[in-house]
C-alpha cells in the first residue's frame, strides 16, 4: 500500500499544503483581522460600552426591524453593530445581512477601518479557494481531504514500525532525514491530522454525504435542520412606536443571573410596542456544545423591561451529536482558550510539515536514483511547485500583510487590491520557481521570504500606532503576537537558508537537483 | 500489502489500478451512501440522532472501502466487496421507505 500513499499524497499534496497553511492562519482569523484594521487598535472596552452601544443604534436606526450588538471580548477590543433596516429586502437589493458599524468599545464613536477581507480571506480560501464558483471548490477541497484520510490510515498501515520510526531521527543524511521528519511530524500529531480531516469532512456532509437525511426527512437538509435547532421567528409586523427602558439594569440583571459577562444584546422590533430584547452572557465552553448559540439568555419586554423568559443555555443533547459536537468545535477549536488555540496552531504548522517533508522526500527519492543524472522534466516541475507551493505561499502571505499597510486607504475596491497582491506574489513565486526548479530556487526565495516577514513589523512601526514598542500592541495580546510571529517566521526562513546555502551538493545526493553536477558527469 | 498480492498487481498494472480507482472512488462512495441511508432509517433511534450517527459513520465506511479497494488480491474482488454489500444496504433502504433519491 506505499505506492498508494505516495501518490495520493503527491496528487493533491500541494493543495493540502495550501490548505494547512491557510487552515492553520484561521485559528489566528479574528486576530488577523485586528491586525489588518488599524484603525480600531485603540478601543478599549470599558463598563459603559453597552449603553454606549445601546444610545449609537438609538442614534443611527432607531426603527429598524432589529438590533443585534455584539460587546467586545478578549479577541476583540470593539463593540459590533448589526441591524436590519425595516423595508422590504427586495429594495435592499437582495441583501439580507443588513447594515454594520464598528464601535469604539470606549468612546463610542463609530469607526471606520480601512477595506479590508482580514483573516477572513485566509479562512475562507481553506475551504473554498477563490474566484472559483464555491460549489465547486468545496468538493475540491473535500477529494483531496480523503485522499488525506485515505494518505494517514495507508500511511499508518504502511508504517508498521511506525512508533520505533517515530524515535529515529537521522539529521543531515538528505533523504533519510525528510524521511525521519516525515515520520516524526505525522505520528506527533496523528491524531490530530485524522481529527481534522474525518471532523472536515462532517463539516460538509449536507453536501458530501446528505443521503440519509435525504431519506429520513420529507424536505431533506432543511427538516433535519428544523428539527435540530428550531427557530424561532419574531413577529413579522413591528407595532405601535414605543421608547424601549434603559439597557444598563438588563445587562446588570443578567451577568447577576448567569455569574458570566454579558457578550451580546438583540432586539426584535427596537423601539415598537412588541419590542423583544435579548440579553445573553458568556458560557463556560464544553467541547460537545453545539457550534452556535446556546449561550444562557434572559429576554425581556423592550417597552417595560418585565422578565419574560429565562434560558439556561445547551440542554443535554444525544451521544451521538455530542461526537459530532466534539469534532466539529476541535476543528474550529471553538472552545479553546489562548493556550490550546496556540497548542492548536503547533499542531497545523506540524501538518503543514508533515505534508511539505513528504514531498521533499518525494523529490529526494527520486534525485537520489539519478546518481547524478541530470533530472527530467516532471521532476523538476515537481521540484518547481513544491518551491512555489511552500516558500511561494509564504511569501504571497507575507505580501499580503504587507499590502494591508502600504496599500492607501481610501483606494476604491481596496480589500480586492490586498487580495490581488497575494496572488500576484504567489504567480511570481510560481513563476520563478519553474524557471530555477533547484538549489538556486529555493536559496532565493528562502532569502526572499526571510526579508518580507522581518520587514512586517519595521513596515508596522513606520505606519502604525500599533507596534511592537507601543502599549497598544501589548494591551491587546494579538497585535504584539502578530508582529512577534513574523519575527519567527523571519527566523525560521533565515534559519533554512543558512542550512542550504551551506549545505555542499553532492554528487547524486542530497534533496536538490543540480544542473551542474549533470555536466561535470558527462 | 503483501509481496505475492504486490507482484500480481504489477502483472497488469494499468488496468487493475485503473479498474481499483474506479472501485474505490464511485464504488466506496456508492457503499458509503447506501450504508448513510440504511442506517439512518433503520436505527432505533430518534431521526435526527439516527442522521448524525450514520453520516459519523459514513466517511468511515467509504475509507474502508478504498482500503478494501486497494488491499484485496484482484481488481474483480475489489468490485464484489465493494458491491455486494452496497447493493445489501441499497435493498434495506428501500425496504426503510427511501424514495428515489434524486
Amino acid at each position: 500500500m506505499a505506492w498508494l500513499h505516495t501518490w495520493s499524497g503527491l496528487l493533491l499534496g500541494w493543495l493540502l499544503l495550501a490548505m494547512f497553511v491557510t487552515g492553520t492562519s484561521a485559528y489566528f482569523r479574528e486576530e488577523i483581522s485586528l491586525w489588518m484594521a488599524p484603525e480600531l487598535h485603540h478601543s478599549q472596552p470599558s463598563p459603559d460600552t453597552p449603553a454606549l452601544a445601546w444610545a449609537a443604534l438609538n442614534a443611527k436606526a432607531p426603527d429598524a426591524k432589529s438590533w443585534d450588538i455584539q460587546l467586545p471580548e478578549a479577541r476583540s477590543p470593539v463593540a459590533q453593530l448589526r441591524w436590519q433596516p425595516d423595508r422590504p429586502q427586495a429594495e435592499d437589493g437582495g441583501r439580507r445581512r443588513g447594515e454594520q458599524a464598528v464601535m469604539d468599545a470606549g468612546s463610542g464613536e463609530l469607526l471606520s477601518p480601512r477595506a479590508s477581507r482580514g483573516g477572513d480571506f485566509l479562512y475562507r480560501f481553506h475551504f473554498e479557494l477563490y474566484g472559483v464558483p464555491r460549489i465547486w471548490a468545496r468538493w475540491l477541497i473535500c477529494v483531496a481531504t480523503m485522499f488525506m484520510l485515505v494518505a494517514i490510515v495507508s500511511g499508518v498501515i504502511t508504517h508498521k514500525k511506525i512508533f520505533k520510526d517515530f524515535f529515529t531521527f537521522r539529521p543531515g543524511k538528505g533523504q533519510r532525514s525528510w524521511l525521519d521528519s516525515h515520520n516524526a511530524t505525522a505520528v506527533l500529531a496523528l491524531p490530530f491530522h485524522f481529527m481534522i480531516t474525518y471532523s472536515g469532512l462532517l463539516i460538509f456532509m449536507v453536501m458530501l454525504m446528505p443521503w440519509g437525511m435525504n431519506a429520513a426527512y420529507e424536505d431533506g437538509w432543511r427538516g433535519f435542520f428544523q428539527d435540530v435547532f428550531p427557530r424561532e421567528e419574531p413577529a413579522a409586523e413591528g407595532g405601535a412606536a414605543m421608547p424601549m427602558v434603559d439597557i444598563v439594569p438588563l445587562v446588570a440583571r443578567a451577568r447577576d443571573t448567569f455569574e458570566q459577562p454579558v457578550r451580546r444584546i438583540s432586539v426584535d422590533w427596537p423601539n415598537r410596542d412588541n419590542a423583544v430584547i435579548r440579553v445573553s452572557t458568556a458560557k463556560d465552553p464544553h467541547i460537545t456544545d453545539q457550534r452556535r448559540g446556546g449561550n444562557p439568555t434572559l429576554v425581556f419586554n423592550g417597552g417595560t423591561g418585565e422578565l419574560l423568559e429565562t434560558r439556561p443555555g445547551d440542554e443535554a443533547v444525544p451521544g451521538a451529536f455530542r461526537v459530532y459536537n466534539l469534532l466539529v468545535n476541535l476543528h474550529l477549536a471553538r472552545f479553546a482558550d489562548p493556550t490550546v488555540r496556540w497548542l492548536f496552531f503547533l499542531f497545523g504548522v506540524g501538518g503543514t510539515a508533515m505534508v511539505a517533508t513528504g514531498m521533499l522526500l518525494w523529490v529526494s527519492k527520486r534525485t537520489q536514483q539519478l546518481r547524478g543524472k541530470a533530472p527530467g522534466a516532471a521532476l523538476r516541475l515537481v521540484n518547481g511547485l513544491n518551491i512555489a507551493s511552500l516558500t511561494g505561499l509564504l511569501g504571497a502571505l507575507a505580501a499580503y500583510f504587507a499590502a494591508n499597510r502600504l496599500l492607501p486607504v481610501e483606494l476604491a475596491a481596496r480589500e480586492s487590491w490586498e487580495i490581488r497582491v497575494f496572488f500576484l506574489t504567489w504567480l511570481l513565486a510560481l513563476g520563478h520557481a519553474l524557471l530555477r526548479p533547484d538549489r538556486r530556487g529555493w536559496i532565493e526565495q528562502l532569502a526572499a521570504i526571510t526579508v518580507l516577514w522581518a520587514a512586517l513589523p519595521l513596515l508596522n512601526v513606520a505606519t502604525t500606532g500599533s507596534h511592537l514598542f507601543s502599549a497598544t500592541a501589548w494591551r491587546t495580546g494579538a497585535l504584539a503576537g502578530f508582529d512577534v510571529v513574523c519575527l519567527l517566521m523571519a527566523a525560521t526562513g533565515g534559519y533554512a537558508l543558512w542550512r542550504v546555502v551551506r549545505k555542499q551538493p553532492v554528487r547524486g545526493r542530497g534533496p536538490l537537483p543540480q544542473r551542474r553536477t549533470a555536466e561535470d558527469g558527462a | 500489502m503483501s509481496k505475492h498480492s504486490l507482484q500480481r498487481l504489477t502483472a497488469s498494472p494499468a488496468v487493475g489500478v485503473a479498474s481499483r480507482t474506479l472501485a474505490a472512488v464511485f464504488g466506496g462512495y456508492a457503499l458509503a451512501a447506501c450504508a448513510t441511508t440504511a442506517l439512518a432509517l433503520w436505527l432505533p433511534a430518534a431521526p435526527a440522532t439516527a442522521v448524525i450517527t450514520a453520516n459519523l459513520l459514513s466517511f468511515l465506511i467509504y475509507t474502508v472501502a478504498v482500503l478494501w479497494a486497494f488491499a484485496t488480491r484482484s481488481a474483480a474482488r475489489a468490485w464484489v466487496g465493494i458491491l455486494a454489500p452496497a447493493l445489501m444496504l441499497a435493498v434495506l433502504a428501500w425496504l426503510g421507505g427511501a424514495g428515489n433519491p434524486f
